[in-house]
């Protein structure tokens, strides 16, 4: 293998994991935006995810595509619940509160997961056959190009759903100005339950199209919400299309790091990218100017 | 048609009002005057529900209104301005009139929003030619359009403008309360806030001057700039001494 394939090869498999970091940066972006809350338990949405489609598909012998929405609906009832049980009750919490809470919540899902499905890893079927394609020496397998194609599509529908509807309007105006939004009738209460719904709903997403590749077990979870947790900082915290781009930075990196130096260091690349955007930049890629 | 009967509103400990009872009539301006701090802000975001009065009770068109949520009480047809105008900055100045217009926005209301806007436009033409703007970019001026526009979107019975002329320019304050003062006559009911006394006055039908969180004076207009204690307090006259 040439250089240049190895590089080629770093990249199709860093753009794939990129995705899922991408997304759950994403994720990170929704819920902060729309409340200043970093929530920890983002990784374990595409745990969960992965899992409850194994369930489906597997135990219970549900078609793909509608167990696919199903694990959607699931998952978005769990972030839901996690925001009506363990955030809505507390009248004016600290953020520092807010992130334990998120951090014991994780713990609860992880311990949770390993009850309900045992410490097996579980994997699922690719979509579409395992072929591998070849391009320019290097290989791609066509679970790749799902997690990248869907990946975009949520991206793009994310962009459409905040620059277009109106219902994205008046959440990015609880991020702006939750006084003033709520001096426009709008219900910021239920904008912060919508955003957990729909970041646990694009963490399930990620859960169901990564699990093919990288299996899923019930403590996969937490170096989710690290890495992608990464990406939202070197994004710059609060902007998605940071998020989506340091997310595929970061698994290049990744990759490529895994390829070139050792497969052992692997994990750490995040964290130091994590620790040098903090050092050098804290406002990451695109971030806004201040920070609070 | 607002009737504010003996409203105490506190922030934990401190109390904020102490009785405040105020009402206003369809098709009046009200102005609320007093000092930094005498409790005008609290008065104003006690009527529109972000905070909840202890004691006293709030009523809307014979409704008692104490204790709802923002969001219904602006449903009902109030509507506020607040203080410093709170534009929603990253959002262009459409998207903020939208949302102005979120609590009745439908696929069947739209057609009707649109001619709001439009009568916005014409009311303030410089946001028709802002419209695709950053709210953030506009000046100071050209913001409190962008707030009173917005919270005109919401179709209020009643509206509620908090410190309109705040950190403007004398011009630009002059411009704005002909404004306000044209929307009354196209039947607008206005509770003006002002620190501004002499702005204020100039367009209010009726006045209530408030002092750390009491109303020690209601009057018309006309009555209260005769007054000698708000002359000294609030209109700067009685010092001429010291200048002359």
């Amino acid at each position: 293998m040439s250089i240049f394939t190895k590089i080629l090869q770093y990249i199709f498999t860093g753009l794939t994991i990129g995705s899922i970091f991408a997304m759950v940066g994403l994720g990170f972006n929704i819920i902060y935006n729309a409340t200043d809350i970093i929530n920890f338990a983002q990784g374990e949405f595409v745990m969960i995810g992965g899992m409850v489609m194994v369930s489906l598909t597997k135990g219970m012998n549900i078609p793909m595509i509608p167990a696919f929405f199903l694990t959607i609906i699931i998952v978005a009832i769990v972030g839901i619940l996690l925001e009506r049980l363990a955030i809505n009750p507390l009248s004016n919490p600290s953020i520092i509160t807010i992130i334990i809470i998120t951090i014991g919540a994780s713990i609860v899902f992880k311990g949770l997961a390993m009850l309900i499905w045992g410490k097996d890893t579980f994997i699922l079927p690719a979509f579409t056959g395992e072929t591998p394609i070849n391009v320019g020496g290097a290989v791609i397998i066509p679970q790749s190009i799902w997690v990248l194609g869907i990946t975009l599509l949520v991206v793009a529908c994310l962009a459409v759903f905040f620059e277009k509807t109106l219902l994205g309007k008046a959440m990015r105006a609880c991020a702006t100005n939750r006084k003033a939004a709520s001096l426009m009738g709008i219900n910021v209460n239920r904008m912060v339950m919508l955003s957990f719904a729909l970041s646990a709903a694009i963490g399930a997403v990620s859960g169901v199209i990564i699990t093919p590749i990288s299996l899923m077990d019930y403590h996969r979870g937490t170096m989710l919400a690290i890495k992608g947790f990464a990406a939202a900082i070197l994004g710059g915290l609060g902007s998605g299309a940071g998020a989506v781009i340091a997310g595929f930075l970061i698994g290049i990196m990744e990759s490529m790091g895994a390829g070139f130096i050792s497969s052992g260091y692997k994990d750490a690349i995040a964290l130091v990218v994590l620790l040098l955007v903090l050092f050098i930049k804290p406002t990451g890629l695109m971030g806004k100017s201040e920070l609070r | 048609m607002l009737k504010l009967v003996s409203v105490s509103t506190y922030y934990g400990a401190i109390q904020a009002l102490k009785g405040v009872s105020i009402h206003i009539k369809k098709g009046e301006i009200v102005t609320l005057i007093g000092a930094n701090g005498a409790g005008k802000t609290t008065t104003l975001n006690t009527i529109s529900g972000l905070l909840h009065p202890k004691k006293g009770q709030i009523f809307f068109q014979d409704m008692e209104i104490t204790r709802f949520s923002p969001e219904r009480i602006v449903s009902l047809g109030i509507s506020q301005a607040p203080e410093g105008r709170q534009i929603f900055a990253t959002m262009s100045v459409m998207d903020n009139l939208l949302l102005g217009s979120y609590h009745r926005y439908k696929r069947k209301t739209r057609r009707q929003i649109q001619q709001d806007m439009d009568v916005i436009f014409e009311l303030f033409p410089v946001l028709k030619e802002r419209i695709k703007q950053k709210a953030g970019t506009l000046s100071g001026g050209e913001q409190q359009m962008l707030a009173i526009g917005r919270a005109f979107m919401s179709r209020p019975k009643i509206l509620l403008l908090d410190e309109p002329s705040m950190g403007l320019a004398p011009l630009v304050i002059k411009e704005i309360f002909s404004k306000i003062k044209a929307l009354r006559d196209e039947g607008a009911t206005i509770l003006l806030v002002e620190q501004n006394a002499k702005a204020a006055l100039n367009i209010a039908d009726r006045g209530y001057v408030i002092e750390t969180g009491k109303v020690v004076f209601q009057e018309t207009t006309e009555k209260l700039k005769e007054n000698k204690e708000v002359q000294r307090a609030y209109l700067g006259k009685g010092y001429k001494e010291v200048w002359e």
